[in-house]
């Protein structure tokens, strides 16, 4: 059971993997987006011959470039520690997780060989067409390298595709495509890489924002600029429309998440979307649990239940359903999850049994068990919940959930805000002489990977107690190493990425104050 | 073969000039991912990051095992 873990191990394990992966996810979000938006603008270059967009493009590539090679490989230590530190999981997962990150690593290979190399070498030694092309190929090659990053998260949102073999103790794929197209795949792909445009448009925005301030590069600054800002708002665009199928899809897939985004405990029809609200305390309990409620809301009437199902008058569970069940619109209360998980618990513990007494007719017998559909539609679906001690442990950090995906949405709206201006001034002709919206623009920088970090938040920290929906526990997935090892290991990480960043906005920096070469 | 010879002359000449012509930033940058790549493969994988099951167990047969072990009892094996 969870008390039995070393917890002080789980959660430096945990701290480690967090810290790691918020390094990371510094440095790619920029690498997908800005290689779109060189790609455009070498594309303008290349039809209108116009030599001003080369040195546009090879002013970018170089910011690109900085961050591509210092981020370069900072997502292989996540895989060193999953051999290390997550090794129930990484075996539990078997090929779900290392088919996809073998097609990533394979594609990123040779891409990062071959036209990078063309990209940043190329420029006087192959055609101007090669040249576009391999600039594109990184775009693409980038971003679809990504996708199979997101394909093995989603499965861990919402695991599909696969069966347990009880022999090995792990989960085989069946159904690729069931995988590579699991709905939370597709949701979380496409708000990612829109997310990463969104970025890239951003930093690309606020760095010429800054040249206006300076009076230096202007044209340099308001070509960039429009490209930015175009780029930047039908990305912003895309971010709202995909995270809004995401957030349905959350709902149906991991409906006590979405509970804990909403901080709705009490389920009703017509429910109301919450667009400002502050949480606190109350007396009320649910299990161990302190319920939260709402200092102050705002909220619109109605919208959560058309958001999620289209009907002004649907049903929106809250957590409350999801622990104590509702018969009434087919909710299965969670005591009933834990012994259906300790059904196929139970029935996992008799194959082992049966192993170390080598009874083979039992064996074979329980195998055909674990390949039943019934079986794993009812039992081991809930196999994580015999893990679980109390109902209530299933409930995610709801202010973190809640904070975390509204200030998240608020920072979406202001994006879609910033370029619509930034275009309209660009238009107006009036962009230099609005030096408060270039600074605006220059310090809203940081601002997306706000965002970004913030969504990741959410998907991870909203999730918990699962590290595999409904499947495994995180206390379950850590292998048993001292603590003091994960502690020195969490302690050089920080050290090295944080000099890793320090490096990319250090040389960042000059290169931009450097500008572009003439 | 001639054609073969010409071609992966060309191709190292084409790294071997980018290289050789790289920038200032472009050098700076190599060196931090030589050092980058050394810290992490060299120190922290070989001497921090053992595969945990690979390292304890010789066998899938045996890795299995211990993984069934922890997923049905995880309270065992909890001083390895």
């Amino acid at each position: 059971m969870i008390d039995n873990i070393d917890l002080s191990l789980v959660d430096w394990s945990r701290a480690q993997f967090a810290l790691t992966a918020i390094y990371h996810w510094l440095f790619v979000p920029l690498t997908l987006g800005l290689s779109f938006i060189l790609a455009i603008m070498e594309t303008i270059y290349v039809r209108t011959g116009n030599e001003e967009w080369k040195r546009i493009t090879r002013f970018w590539m170089t910011l690109f470039g900085i961050n591509f090679a210092i981020g370069i490989a900072t997502g292989i230590i996540l895989e060193f520690e999953f051999g290390t530190n997550w090794s129930n999981y990484s075996w539990f997962v078997g090929d779900i997780f290392g088919a996809p990150l073998a097609i990533e690593g394979i594609l990123a290979f040779f891409l990062e060989s071959t036209f990078v190399a063309v990209m940043f070498f190329g420029w006087n030694k192959v055609n101007k067409k090669y040249h576009l092309a391999s600039t594109w190929l990184v775009a693409i090659g980038a971003n679809l390298s990504a996708l199979w990053i997101l394909v093995a998260n989603a499965w861990m949102q919402h695991p599909v595709g696969m069966i347990f073999n009880p022999e090995t103790a792990r989960n085989e794929m069946v159904n690729f495509w069931a995988v590579l197209f699991n709905p939370v795949a597709v949701d979380k792909f496409l708000h990612t890489i829109f997310s990463g445009f969104l970025l890239a448009s951003m930093f690309v925005l606020g760095i010429s924002a800054w040249y206006l301030l300076r009076k230096r590069e202007e044209q340099i600054a308001k070509k960039s600029i429009l490209v930015a800002s175009v780029f930047g708002l039908l990305s912003s665009l895309m971010v709202a429309y995909t995270g809004d199928e995401s957030a349905r899809t959350i709902s149906k897939v991991q409906p006590v998440k979405f509970a804990s985004m909403e901080a709705l405990y009490d389920g009703k029809s017509n429910a109301g979307l919450i667009a400002f609200g502050i949480l606190k305390d109350t007396d009320q309990k649910l299990g161990d649990k302190r319920v939260k409620e709402f200092a102050i809301k705002i909220q619109i009437p109605g919208l959560l239940s058309v958001l999620t199902s289209g009907d002004r008058d649907a049903y929106v569970p809250g957590l409350k359903d999801h622990i104590s069940g509702n018969e009434k619109m087919g909710i299965i209360s969670t005591v009933q999850k834990m012994q259906n998980g300790k059904i196929a618990m139970d029935a996992l513990k008799a194959y082992k049994r049966a192993r170390m007494v080598n009874d083979t007719a039992q064996i074979s017998s329980i195998k055909g068990v674990f390949k039943e559909k019934e079986f794993n539609e009812k039992y081991f679906k809930y196999f994580g919940y015999a893990s679980v001690n109390k109902p209530e442990d299933v409930i995610p950090d709801v202010p973190g959930s809640f904070y975390s995906f509204h200030l998240m949405v608020v920072l979406g709206f202001l994006f879609i805000i910033i370029f619509s201006v930034a275009l309209y001034l660009l238009f107006k002709g009036t962009l230099s002489a609005n030096r408060w919206f270039l600074w605006v623009a220059l310090l809203s920088i940081p601002l997306p990977y706000i965002a970004s970090e913030l969504g990741w938040f959410l998907t991870e920290v909203g999730r918990q107690p699962w590290i595999i929906q409904d499947m495994m526990t995180v206390s379950r997935a850590v292998s048993q190493i001292s603590t003091g090892s994960v502690i020195t290991t969490f302690i050089l990480f920080a050290v090295l990425f944080t000099g890793l960043l320090i490096s990319e906005v250090s040389i960042m920096i000059n290169q931009i104050k450097t500008g572009p070469k003439h | 073969m001639g054609n073969i010879s010409s071609l992966l002359n060309r191709l190292f000449r084409f790294y071997y000039d980018g290289f050789r012509n790289m920038s200032g930033w472009g050098r700076k940058v190599w060196v931090i991912i030589l050092i980058k790549l050394f810290i992490m493969f060299a120190i922290l994988k070989i001497f921090f990051f053992p595969d945990f099951l690979n390292k304890n167990w010789h066998t899938d047969k045996e890795r299995s095992e211990h993984v069934l072990e922890q997923l049905t009892n995880p309270s065992d094996n909890h001083d390895r």
